[in-house]
């Protein structure tokens, strides 16, 4: 069967449905609904009209050679998920749940965040479909972002600062799952990863493929050929699956994630979950996860807050495990150099998440040389990533004001 | 019949239903976490939810969820929950359901764990999170051991949904009074009503009752329709406000409750 097949509820021995017997019903439905959707002509033809009018795809790509320099002279194409409506990819996932959620009834929209852009894409589209928005957003993440914060509320929607357990992204879930279970016959749980019990993965990760169908073709045409590496930041892992899910099936094509590697993957402050972590069940779904030998979560550590998560998602751990994806790990320093050399050599400032994929990109290219082509998923831009940005290069003057 | 059918059984031959108190392990601390749950035993518990720790409840409430956290930043280890069945079994006869998130099971080894678990005088196991459609290992071995195994049933669940829950359950099936997470509540919702007759129809002959239960008079309501009554946060605030002295008054309370009238 061809990789690009798989449906769920399991990959290999990854997925499934570990949650409380009170979601069932609700993902059977979500389940049922998506099924219909998938082949609902009217359903696609609203999602393809939103994706055009609204977010601005086909999202372009961009040629980086005076980047590509620095990467052993690989030829490198950016897919620019930054250029989208928001500020990133999480919006293509973010319009086709919330049109389920509004052929369900439901008039509620739920979402947890880490860096804020899943969530300011699910603030967007309550405030475009007149739906209510709760964000759950771990305290210590509503500080680093909190100008994501601002996003969100000033499109309405309301912004939970949760402080229980290390109060980052893996809390933010527990609580959004907490209010699911409370409030599911009025609410859909827009999660934005592809993480999650069935059919979340699947779900997100089809909401996310145009991503590399549109890319493969336009490489394609760029090119005349495909790349010889695909590569993306990992963290729960819905931009990774969106740009490699076209190429799956393409043995010629190597599929990179780069996960969140903080201070060093062999440290304790890291978010490398498929480098460091084993398999176990979190927030509903079996896959790598970093834990201790009690199977208590570990508490992950990122530079940046988008990646800043224990779990991945299952389909990655399947792919990891298949040999068809190769995960590995890159550190907060690598990704901030690379961010920076990405804003002076081809004027893009990207998200700190994505500057983990260009800081991939750079050593796979001084490996693989100047004939081969890297196609880099840039699934955001770096706007909200500014006042960190700011602060690790000094870019402040004494008076906390940009020179 | 397990024990804890047994328990349940006897108190309804009696006319009346079981009371099942839960308490998480190293909550303040790993000694009195133990001489709570035994104080429930002493003051009409007639089972033990005894409830593992763990970095992620998400079934569960502030109250539950700041003591587990509490027990979990003093040090609590899988290894200490075994320690803790060991220590009350042999100091009281009523029977000690473990309450655990499924990881900690698969981390530990799912037979490993059932027979650890039965070597400490353990009864069996509920698991919040882990549905009879994903439990095959913990179907086997608790088969093989003969420990209990109590799955939930919501009011969202179907019919079909509820007759596996009934035929995959032993000791009791969980009903989940309401559409929400552990936590005390004004009213016990009439939900449960509904859920518990449609889990008689679908076979189920010992059903507890769980979710929003802190007072005595809500216990003798529940146990009007159900098997047995569940109460959890209500006894987790007794004991974080007043130690192991409140904590068996509460009980003592909560039980007047399961007394004829």
């Amino acid at each position: 069967m061809a990789l690009r097949e798989e449906l769920g509820p399991y990959f290999g021995e990854y997925g499934g449905r570990f949650v409380p017997e009170s979601l069932i019903a609700a993902l059977d439905e979500l389940d049922a609904a998506y099924q219909e959707a998938k082949t609902d002509p009217a359903f696609q033809a609203e999602l393809a009209a939103l994706h055009q009018s609204y977010t601005g795809r086909p999202s372009i790509i961009t040629e980086a050679p005076r980047f590509a320099e620095h990467a052993g002279g690989a030829r490198t194409i950016l897919k620019r998920e930054d250029l989208n409506h928001t500020g990133s990819h999480k919006i293509n996932n973010v319009l086709g749940q919330a049109l389920l959620a509004k052929r369900l009834g439901k008039t509620r929209l739920i979402a947890e965040t880490g860096a804020g852009q899943h969530g300011v894409a699910s603030a967007t589209a309550a405030a475009l479909f007149g739906m209510e928005c709760v964000v759950y957003m771990g305290e210590v993440d509503t500080q680093r972002q909190a100008l994501n914060v601002a996003r969100m509320r000033l499109l309405g929607a309301e912004v939970v600062p949760v402080k229980t357990g290390s109060r980052t992204l893996k809390d933010a879930i527990n609580d959004a799952l907490r209010d699911w279970v409370a409030n599911v016959d009025s609410t859909h749980y827009l999660l934005g990863t592809v993480a999650g019990p069935h059919p979340f993965p699947v779900m997100v990760r089809d909401f996310h493929k145009i991503i590399g169908e549109e890319a493969r073709q336009q490489v394609l045409d760029l090119t005349g050929r495909l790349p010889d590496a695909v590569t993306a930041c990992v963290g729960g892992g819905s931009n990774a699956m969106g740009i490699f899910h076209a190429f799956l099936d393409d043995p010629d094509v190597a599929l990179y994630g780069f996960e969140a590697a903080g201070e060093g993957h062999l440290t304790e402050k890291h978010a490398a979950t498929i480098t460091r972590g084993r398999p176990g069940v979190l927030h509903g779904a079996r896959s790598y996860m970093l834990q201790d030998e009690d199977g208590q979560t570990i508490e992950s550590h990122s530079i940046s807050a988008g990646l800043d998560y224990p779990g991945v998602g299952p389909e990655h751990a399947w792919l990891n495990d298949i040999g068809r994806a190769s995960y590995l790990p890159v550190t907060d320093a690598e990704a901030m150099d690379a961010l920076r050399l990405l804003a002076r050599t081809e004027g893009i400032i990207p998200a700190i998440e994505s500057a983990h994929a260009l800081a991939g990109t750079l050593r796979l290219g001084r490996e693989l040389g100047p004939d081969a082509i890297i196609l880099v998923n840039l699934s955001g831009r770096g706007d909200k990533d500014m006042e960190t940005a700011g602060a690790y290069f000094e870019l402040f003057d004494a008076n906390g004001a940009a020179e | 019949m397990s024990a804890v059918e047994s328990v349940i059984a006897a108190r309804k031959a009696a006319g009346s239903g079981a009371l099942v108190g839960y308490l998480p392990v190293g909550f303040p601390t790993f000694d009195s976490s133990v001489d709570a749950a035994v104080a429930l035993a002493d003051n009409g518990v007639d089972v033990i939810e005894l409830g593992l720790p763990y970095s992620d409840p998400v079934m569960d409430g502030t109250v539950i969820q700041e003591a587990t956290q509490t027990a979990l930043a003093g040090g609590f280890r899988l290894r200490d929950g075994f320690e803790a069945v060991r220590r009350i079994t042999s100091r009281t006869d009523v029977p000690v359901l473990v309450m655990t998130y499924w990881n900690p099971v698969v981390q530990y080894g799912v037979d490993r764990f059932a027979d650890d678990l039965l070597a400490a005088g353990g009864a069996g196991l509920i698991t919040p999170d882990l549905i009879p459609d994903e439990a095959g290992d913990w179907l086997s071995a608790s088969d093989r051991t003969g420990l209990d195994r109590v799955f939930l049933a919501a009011p969202s669940s179907t019919d079909a949904r509820l007759a596996q829950s009934v035929e995959s359950s032993r000791g009791f099936v969980y009903a989940v009074s309401t559409m929400g997470i552990t936590g005390a509540r004004s009213d016990v919702d009439s939900a449960a009503r509904s859920l518990v007759a449609r889990l008689r129809a679908a076979g189920a002959t010992s059903t507890c009752v769980g979710l929003g239960i802190s007072t005595a008079d809500q216990v003798r309501e529940v146990l009007e329709y159900a098997d047995g009554a569940i109460v959890g946060s209500a006894l987790v605030r007794a004991l974080a406000d007043g130690g192991v002295d409140a904590v068996a008054r509460t009980a003592a309370q909560l039980a007047t409750g399961t007394r004829l009238a």
